[in-house]
């Protein structure tokens, strides 16, 4: 641990917010829009911050508890994620198994927070979280160990300072990049209850996934809530970024580099947003599935290679 | 070993006593659980010593029957399944006190506490026995005892039969065993297992089928899929109390004899590795689906263990790659995830079970949809039942996850290093065990979720009411067992070092070097687990303090303006289940009984949806009732005249008689 091993936990704690706004930018330039300020999260956050609160008589403490541990686990994860050929603040041996885990453990939480409420609109949007991350977990680890396999190291850290996979002399890695990679943006996609998964900007509770869990939470609650989902998209941004970014020499670069990818999977995900529908629910479970496939088989061809 | 015969007696003494007493007419029992207790401590004391590196320790006794000599030994091995299995049997007996309390001025008490005592000892028993007649006798001992456990009930249809089909499937089990244990004396010449080690087996088609003999007899115990039909009939069946011993330790007895058997067997050949893979991939997937798509909240965590037991069987079978390559690492990770499993799950499913217990005990009911809204009545066991239901779903803090990240991270470094024919399993592995660890999250979030948030579904919900204390304290202790082991992952699994030793068969330097590969990380885990709690302790302080001299209102839940909720329009288990549900559909047949409303002024409508046990259905029914039909042509035989069956047994005799003279020769 040295001090610029600080640097991609403070970008991740700072720009985080930034994300959403680059996302609803991109759908307006594409719908001929003005669209919302970039730093209109970091306004939603202020004014929340600012405000009282209300709560259901239905709800419990863990009602309350949900956003807490929430953004602790969120926050906790992003000490372990690198960026830039940076390493993370925590880094060890299999470390993405506990980047997992505490992503894991928010989910739970804002699950039984949810079903604290007795709504059925949260109820609905509890069960499909869980039923779409159940089939994303096994795509995200599998990515995660042809990852492994291809730079022999266990670290998320290691992996991704010594993954120079876009300079490298073996044309067969790129596919095996390119697969992982796809895989990695549905789960990224899927996790982040973007479209073709979900929809952030319907205006029915029916058809909402992570929206409609936390309908009920206001005030302090909710800005912990957007403030946790907007430190998940960015580390699981950070995911594909560290996979794909060449190693350049010059730290300043690389970091550059890093936030400069970074806005681009955010601009790459508002694309997607506007040229796609929603998937109908039923429907979703290929995708996810596919994934998982996709995964699979960048590591079966990851095997030929070493 | 005093200690241990010492802690044997005191559970026989505590036997009798408990069911003479109760015919004087009061009920003891604080005496059973008080033997159970002292008994528990007797026996802590020496498998702590054992694991900390004493010597091991052999009693051998001359016992009057054939081939049997009462021949009991303490190892790491035994010495690691024996604390979870005396610490859950003092804590459930500590529990059983007010469990039972309901039965007292109905019926003896006496029978429940003697078999509860026998099966404690039976479980004792083969975890120490190193005589294959001894280990047998221990085996029925367990078996029977747990028998007349589960059908306490007996005046309910559904639990005789659930007694039944455990009582034919254990025995079906024990045939297996039986097979398997005199192929091993025939060809060694001796019924000691500590022989058996030393010779091992040597020719490789007899080990393959010795193998697969260990594997359906003691699958069968512990519930391999598709083995495992008797789990979620008898589980429900038991008392919770019961539940949690059978569950939490009982069905560990098979993992215990198949690591037992693999120590006989020499280096296995590849496919064994695969083979425990596919079962572990099979029980986990199909228990977690399975458990998804119940409504009875026992039955559920009934087939929850079925998922673990196959979480620890991907654990061996990481470890047999590692004996096949000759791997320590894959050895000690794979096995001592599985062993660190063993114990993880016999903390949190034992105190699920007593945590379903104390509901049914509240409310009457263990329908989940019949539920809600408990954590406001029952807030200590709502705490105990988050603890354990994180826990399960391998979650970090908490006990699960350290198990997990063993097992995961044997397989990720093995998928790393090795060549196609392990890191292909593996693959298989770490996808199953992600899977798994998802469907498990969806699975307790519906268990807790429903049960004890919520408004209340039914009556039942007004009448609960908190458990007294000797119910609430073995579930609280339980619970800071699995914080505990979260928290001090690096010592414990430290402590998997001599237990590990006896079972790779390594030098300690190298069980040494690869156990702290695997400390290292899990440090990082418990300082991160450590920063988790504080980052939330902040975060609490900054919303009290945000929110000091704000407005902070209560109201309703928003319903999109509707003003007035009932608790009939939640989301129910069924509903929170049914996407998954209905993508599994093909591998779980639930059946959906719906009537739709019709008509301009329809009246009720209605849908049920139940998940038979599509092994029992599809597999056994069928082959059960087919063995019937056919063997109804004896039933002559059976004339219910005891004078007749003495003639048979004469017979018997005089026709073995004369093949023993071997008559026929000249």
């Amino acid at each position: 641990m040295n001090a610029a091993s600080f640097i991609p936990l403070l970008l991740a704690l700072v720009l985080s917010p930034l994300m959403p706004g680059v996302i609803n930018r991109t759908k307006a330039l594409f719908a001929g829009r003005r669209g919302p300020p970039l730093l209109q999260t970091y306004f939603d956050l202020w004014k929340l911050l600012q405000k009282g609160a209300v709560y259901s008589r239905t709800t419990s403490w863990l009602f309350r508890a949900g956003p807490i541990i929430g953004l602790a686990a969120a926050l906790m994860a992003a000490t372990l994620m690198p960026l830039g050929h940076l390493p993370a603040l925590i880094a060890f041996p299999a470390d993405f198994l506990l980047f997992a885990g505490l992503l894991g453990l928010m989910r739970f939480f804002t699950v039984v927070a949810a079903l604290d409420t007795g709504s059925s609109f949260e109820g609905m949007g509890a069960s499909r979280e869980v039923f779409f991350s159940a089939l994303t977990e096994p795509a995200l680890f599998v990515a995660l160990l042809t990852l492994a396999r291809q730079t022999n190291s266990l670290s998320l850290s290691t992996m991704f300072a010594s993954s120079n996979w876009l300079s490298s002399s073996i044309p067969a890695l790129v596919p095996v990049l390119a697969l992982a990679v796809i895989a990695l943006m549905i789960v990224l996609l899927a996790e982040n209850a973007r479209i073709p998964v979900d929809d952030p900007n319907t205006h029915l509770e029916l058809t909402m996934i992570h929206e409609v869990m936390v309908l009920d939470h206001g005030g302090p609650d909710f800005a912990f809530i957007l403030y946790g989902a907007a430190l998940k998209f960015w580390l699981f941004a950070a995911l594909i970024v560290g996979m794909v970014l060449p190693e350049t020499g010059n730290v300043w670069l690389n970091l550059s580099l890093a936030v400069g990818g970074m806005l681009l999977v955010a601009v790459i995900v508002g694309v997607i947003e506007s040229i796609m529908a929603r998937l109908r629910l039923v429907v979703v479970p290929q995708l996810l599935v596919g994934a998982g496939a996709l995964a699979t088989m960048a590591f079966l061809l990851s095997l030929s290679l070493k | 070993m005093t200690m241990l015969l010492f802690a044997m007696a005191a559970l026989l003494a505590g036997a009798v006593a408990v069911l003479l007493l109760s015919r004087v007419g009061r009920n003891f029992s604080w005496l059973g659980a008080g033997a159970v207790v002292v008994a528990s401590v007797l026996g802590c004391i020496p498998a702590v010593h054992v694991l900390l590196g004493g010597p091991v320790e052999q009693f051998r006794f001359p016992w009057p029957v054939p081939f049997g000599e009462f021949f009991i030994e303490l190892d790491p091995l035994s010495a690691w399944f024996l604390l979870p299995t005396l610490l859950l049997s003092a804590l459930a007996a500590i529990y059983g006190i007010g469990y039972l309390r309901p039965w007292q001025d109905r019926r003896f008490l006496g029978p429940v506490w003697f078999f509860y005592l026998l099966l404690v000892l039976g479980m004792m028993l083969v975890l120490l026995a190193r005589n294959a007649v001894l280990f047998l006798f221990a085996w029925e001992l367990m078996a029977v005892s747990s028998f007349f456990l589960v059908t306490f009930e007996h005046e309910r249809q559904s639990v005789r039969e659930a007694g039944w089909i455990y009582f034919v499937a254990t025995h079906l089990g024990t045939a297996f065993l039986l097979a398997f244990f005199l192929l091993l004396a025939r060809e060694t010449g001796s019924m000691d297992f500590d022989v058996w080690a030393a010779k091992g087996i040597l020719t490789d088609g007899l080990a393959s089928v010795l193998f697969l003999l260990a594997i359906v007899g003691f699958g069968a115990k512990a519930g391999f899929m598709p083995l495992h039909v008797w789990l979620p009939e008898a589980h429900p069946a038991a008392p919770s109390h019961v539940s949690a011993l059978m569950s939490g330790v009982m069905i560990k007895t098979g993992i215990y004899g198949l690591m037992r058997a693999f120590t006989f067997l020499g280096t296995p050949p590849l496919w064994w590795g695969w083979l425990l893979i596919g079962i572990g991939l099979t029980s986990g997937v199909l228990g977690v689906l399975f458990a998804l798509a119940q409504h009875d909240l026992k039955r559920l965590l009934a087939y929850h263990s079925v998922e673990n037991i196959g979480i620890i069987a991907l654990g061996l079978g990481v470890g047999l790659l590692g004996m096949n390559t000759s791997s320590p690492m894959l050895m000690i990770l794979g096995f001592g995830g599985a062993l660190l499993h063993v114990v993880n799950h016999a903390l949190f499913k034992g105190l699920l079970f007593l945590g379903a217990g104390a509901v049914a005990h509240g409310t009457g009911t263990r329908e989940i949809d019949h539920l809600g809204g408990l954590l406001k009545r029952m807030p200590w066991t709502a705490a105990a039942f988050l603890i354990g239901a994180v826990a399960i779903s391998g979650l970090p803090p908490l006990n699960g996850f350290v198990s997990e990240f063993l097992i995961f991270f044997g397989a990720f470094k093995g998928g790393v290093s090795t060549g196609g024919e392990i890191a292909v399993p593996l693959l298989a592995l770490i996808a199953g065990l992600a899977l798994i660890g998802g469907l498990a999250v969806a699975c307790f979030t519906k268990a807790f979720g429903i049960v004890f948030l919520g408004e209340p579904r039914s009556e039942h919900v007004s009448r609960a009411h908190e458990t007294g204390w000797t119910m609430r304290l073995p579930m609280l202790l339980l619970a800071a067992g699995c914080i505990c082991i979260g928290l001090l992952a690096p010592i414990v699994v430290g402590a998997l070092q001599t237990v590990l030793e006896a079972v790779t068969a390594q030098q300690s330097e190298i069980v040494g070097k690869n156990l702290a590969d695997a400390t290292g990380p899990l440090t990082f885990v418990t300082i991160g687990a450590l920063a988790f709690l504080l980052l939330a302790a902040i975060l609490i302080l900054l919303r009290r303090r945000l929110l000091a001299n704000r407005r902070v209102d209560e109201s309703l839940t928003w319903g999109c303006g509707y003003p007035q909720p009932t608790a009939r329009v939640q989301y129910t288990a069924s509903s929170f289940a049914q996407p998954l549900t209905d993508l599994f559909r093909p591998l779980l047949g639930t059946k959906k009984i719906l009537s739709l409303p019709r008509g301009l002024f329809p009246p009720a409508a209605a849908l049920k949806t139940e998940t038979p046990d599509l092994s029992r259905e599809e597999m056994y029914r069928p082959m059960f009732e087919r063995a019937g039909a056919w063997l109804s042509r004896l039933r002559w035989l059976q004339q219910g005249k005891v004078q007749l069956y003495v003639l048979y047994i004469a017979v018997t005799l005089l026709l073995l008689l004369a093949w023993k003279f071997q008559i026929w020769k000249p």
